[in-house]
């Protein structure tokens, strides 16, 4: 399809904004039905305990309660992305602090909450293991006694105790490599574990009808996940399952997967009544999900001249309790060991690891940001010892087009090479930093990141409807990134229609084809790519019917904006018919509703003999790289060791910018929620309970921890393999935004520090360091 | 028999009389469950996100951590209280006109926290607007759009 004119490029309001800025928006906490009932939740006090048994007569006691569900209330059905380890609800074991144990639906939150506090539950501690070196030592307590038994897609470890994951890969002959280097740096970076922060806490309302059928409205990244672990880990069939999602506040990864949806049918299947399930700020952080913390210890080996020769990396990643995308995670930290460099002979090793504690699981950047952390900061240590420019030494080093991949697969555009020479030039790079405030010390770095946007499969319906406006049914789920606006732009300029005129659909499994979900920045990228292709089809059949009606050949018909097809030439030129007299003709006359309908997988075959791997997940539906870099300047107290961001460029080469404001506005946010993986988030656990869940303890940056603007360049080289010439931004700006945040601290300073986050303590301690 | 106790506010504008069926009750509480008026929002309960941001006697106050009971002759200016989605208040206009909005979860307690600088100062510099939203947590945005959009708004409030 050619490109078309129409809504795109335009940085049109999302569809939904004056919604949102009414407060009339709703978001699954919002909703009421008749008769609704609420659900509160009861959680492990143990990091590791057998579940003995429940006492629930208090409980079911206080007025107002209409059920409770325990353990005892489900089969051992397991259900996961990558490997099949939970539960509904957990059943003969606890595994972390926080896990829920049991649930209670009441006339109203109070009471819940009330007789949840009232339900004994008897345990049996067990020895618990809450960091990776305790986890791994060979008489570890194992806590997954049936891993062995569990349902998995990759070839897991056998006998490994509690290591769920172990991946090798090697490229080239990497100790020839290093024995060829003239420099080697190599050091080990300490990870830390940070939370989503959604700022809507995870949701889910369960309400049953007369055929027996659920109908789950939650808080989700993707209405076919959430169907498939219900399905998985109640035994319900799919046709017994419908998955909705209104608005959602925020997902960033973290509501990829179950939340409190399975919790929440329990409850409404045996209090037979609907129930809505909305956990509380500190039951969100104890209960849900994380970014991996770990290490990793990486050398790379360069010639004198500054080209990278070699690389070596381990990575372990705690995993926590269960493993929900742990080994795609760990998977995709390696998948990313070089960077965006050709680096020709590298080995590396991923373990991921169970522990008792919270898991972890997707994260926006899912194991780049860790890798690229540990990536980035290496290059410039590295640069430093060669004294050179790290901007130039990242430059030498961009993996060029039409070079492979880590694993193989064509990398077959980039713009690297010119996102650094637009930073170069945006940042003043070559020129000297305004003076430190008094009793500052200021420094600048830099850092690059590649991504990918294209990832597993989807679908789109597009239907003229009788007025000649378009129907647009697609699976994705808009968290806030502005997908449904991006979609609908998309749609109106393939029919030149303003996006008014197009009807998107609200996410519903009864109702819209297969979408994998809203994660891995593919969205725009691979929903994109399926709304363009049934657009094609849905163009073919009005540009027919069109010729039909005006008594000419089809080729000399054409759409026109506002919704017509006109004569391009001969002797009806101008004459035209409006696509409702079309859709008019299809319904009551002639071929039928039109309709097209398309589903598309992304495919990028890897190669075993350019990089031999073991262990892995196939990434062979991963593709469409993407790449960027962002210079930053920081002031470092002298005193304190506090770091401040006074200034951020990011660079990102995002395709054609289906909506430029949404797109800076996805840099700007993913670029802060860096900052704060950077500087200040970090969930810490003492003896395996979470010390800080709360955002008193946890902190996210505010307006304050922002530097006064955050410059975004896009570069846009459309790209070609998608109808609209787009590419993904959500998680490129998070990436290597702590990177180079810790290389300008480095920079101020003259020491490196290896460790995230980059606390005033750390920083200080860096500092103090002979 | 007992009676309710109950309480007379002006919410949004009209006065109304609230029937307190504990004392304990927030007033988030008792704006999202008891009236629906669920454009405020509860995202961490203890105060210190402002998602919950209300107005009351014209001052920004967390709604999560006031007790309806106290709130007897007050005047409450909840999201709902500065326009309808066909009719948006200037602030929020702005906020949509600016891009600001991405989840929009915090974006009911961040366009009243707005509503209020304008109200006391209505050319506030970046710095000022800065400080101003420092309590009103956003995890979308990274702030730069909100800054705009406050920005916006006062330019078209008081040109």
């Amino acid at each position: 399809m050619n490109t078309p004119a129409g809504p795109i490029g335009q940085s049109l309001p999302r569809l939904e904004a004056a919604e949102k800025a009414s407060g009339a928006a709703l978001y699954t906490g919002d909703m009421v039905l008749p008769g609704m009932l609420h659900g509160a939740i009861v959680q492990s006090p143990h990091a590791h305990a057998r579940i003995l048994g429940y006492d629930l007569s208090a409980a079911l006691a206080v007025p107002g309660v209409r059920a409770t569900v325990t353990g005892d209330d489900v089969d051992y059905r397991y259900m996961g992305l990558v490997v099949k380890d939970e539960l509904a609800i957990a059943k003969g074991k606890v595994r972390y602090i926080g896990e829920p144990v049991a649930a209670v639906a009441a006339v109203d939150i109070e009471t819940a909450r009330r007789a949840a506090a009232l339900i004994e539950v008897r345990y049996q501690p067990l020895p618990a293991v809450t960091a990776i070196e305790e986890a791994i030592k060979p008489e570890a307590p194992i806590l997954h006694e049936d891993f062995a038994k569990y349902a998995k897609i990759y070839d897991a470890p056998t006998n490994r105790g509690n290591i769920l994951a172990h991946s090798v890969a090697t490229q080239g002959d990497p100790g020839k490599g290093f024995a060829a280097a003239d420099v080697v740096v190599e050091a080990t970076y300490q990870i830390a574990a940070q939370y989503h922060a959604y700022m809507e806490p995870v949701a889910a309302l369960a309400a049953f009808d007369p055929s027996g059928k659920v109908t789950v409205w939650s808080s989700t990244q993707s209405i076919f996940r959430t169907q498939a672990n219900l399905h998985e880990c109640l035994g319900m069939p799919m046709t017994k399952i419908r998955c909705i999602a209104p608005r959602v506040g925020g997902g960033f990864g973290g509501k990829s997967e179950a939340t409190v949806q399975p919790i929440a049918v329990l409850l409404a299947r045996k209090a037979k009544a609907p129930v809505r399930v909305v956990l509380s700020r500190v039951e969100d952080m104890t209960t849900m999900r994380s970014r991996h913390p770990g290490w990793i210890r990486l050398k790379t080996g360069a010639t004198r001249d500054g080209k990278l020769v070699a690389r070596e990396c381990e990575l372990w990643f705690d995993g926590g309790a269960y493993a929900d995308d742990s080994p795609a995670v760990m998977n995709f930290a390696l998948f990313f060991v070089r960077g965006p460099y050709d680096i020709p002979n590298v080995h590396c090793e991923g373990y991921a690891v169970y522990t008792n504690k919270l898991r972890a699981g997707a994260f926006r950047g899912f194991g780049n940001p860790q890798m690229s952390f540990a990536s980035e900061c290496q290059i410039d240590e590295l640069a430093k010892k060669l004294g050179m420019d790290p901007l130039e030494l990242r430059r030498r080093n961009a993996l060029p087009k039409g070079a492979k991949w880590f694993g193989g697969q064509e990398v077959k555009e980039t713009a690297l090479v010119e996102a650094l020479d637009t930073i170069r030039e945006r940042a003043g790079w070559a020129k000297p930093m305004p003076p430190a405030s008094p009793g500052k010390k200021r420094g600048r770095g830099i850092a690059c990141m590649a991504h990918s946007s294209a990832f597993l499969s989807t679908g789109a319906i597009i239907r003229l409807q009788n007025d000649g406006t378009i129907a647009l049914q697609v699976g994705a789920v808009d968290i806030g990134q502005g997908s449904d606006t991006a979609l609908a732009q998309m749609a109106a300029s393939a029919f030149l229609l303003p996006v008014e005129q197009i009807n998107l659909s609200t996410p519903d499994t009864d109702a819209v084809p297969y979408n994998s979900g809203t994660n891995a920045s593919r969205v725009t990228y691979m929903v994109g790519k399926a709304v363009g292709e049934a657009a094609g089809k849905v163009r073919d059949q009005l540009l027919e019917h069109g010729a039909a009606m005006l008594a000419v050949k089809r080729e000399e018909v054409a759409l026109a904006e506002g919704g017509r097809v006109v004569v391009t030439g001969g002797s009806r030129r101008n004459a035209e018919v409006s696509f409702a007299d079309i859709a008019g003709r299809s319904i009551w006359a002639v071929g039928g509703p039109i309709t097209g309908s398309s589903g598309v997988m992304a495919q990028y075959l890897m190669d075993q003999g350019h990089t031999k791997m073991s262990g892995w997940l196939s990434f062979e539906a991963v593709g469409i790289f993407t790449f960027g870099a962002q210079v930053v300047e920081v002031e470092v107290d002298e005193v304190t060791g506090a770091v401040e961001v006074t200034r951020a460029v990011c660079v990102h080469d995002v395709g054609r910018a289906i909506n430029p404001g949404a797109t800076i506005g996805q840099i700007q946010g993913g670029f802060v929620q860096g900052l704060g993986y950077g500087l200040c988030e970090e969930m810490v656990w003492e003896e395996g309970r979470l010390a800080n869940p709360s955002f008193m303890d946890y902190k996210i940056p505010s307006a304050l921890e922002v530097p006064a603007e955050i410059e975004c360049v896009l570069i846009e080289k459309p790209e070609p393999s998608h109808p609209f010439g787009a590419r993904g931004v959500g998680e490129p700006p998070l990436v290597g935004a702590a990177a180079a945040i810790a290389n300008a601290v480095a920079d101020a300073i003259g020491k490196p520090v290896r460790q995230l986050p980059l606390t005033p303590e750390r920083v200080l301690g860096a500092m103090l360091k002979p | 028999m007992v009676t309710t106790p109950t309480i007379s506010i002006t919410l949004n504008g009209t006065r109304r009389s609230i029937a307190m069926s504990a004392t304990t009750r927030t007033l988030m509480t008792v704006l999202r469950d008891d009236l629906g008026l669920t454009g405020t929002k509860d995202a961490c309960s203890q105060g210190v996100c402002g998602s919950c941001t209300v107005l009351i006697d014209g001052a920004p106050a967390r709604a999560c951590l006031i007790l309806t009971a106290t709130l007897d002759g007050a005047s409450v200016t909840t999201i709902e209280g500065l326009g309808s989605t066909e009719a948006p208040g200037p602030v929020q206009q702005a906020f949509i006109d600016a891009g600001a909005i991405q989840c929009g979860f915090c974006m009911p307690g961040m366009i009243i926290q707005a509503t209020s600088l304008l109200r006391t100062k209505p050319r506030p510099s970046r710095d000022e607007i800065r400080h101003a939203i420092s309590g009103n947590l956003c995890r979308c945005s990274g702030y730069a759009k909100v800054i705009e959009a406050v920005e916006l708004a006062a330019s078209r409030i008081a040109p």
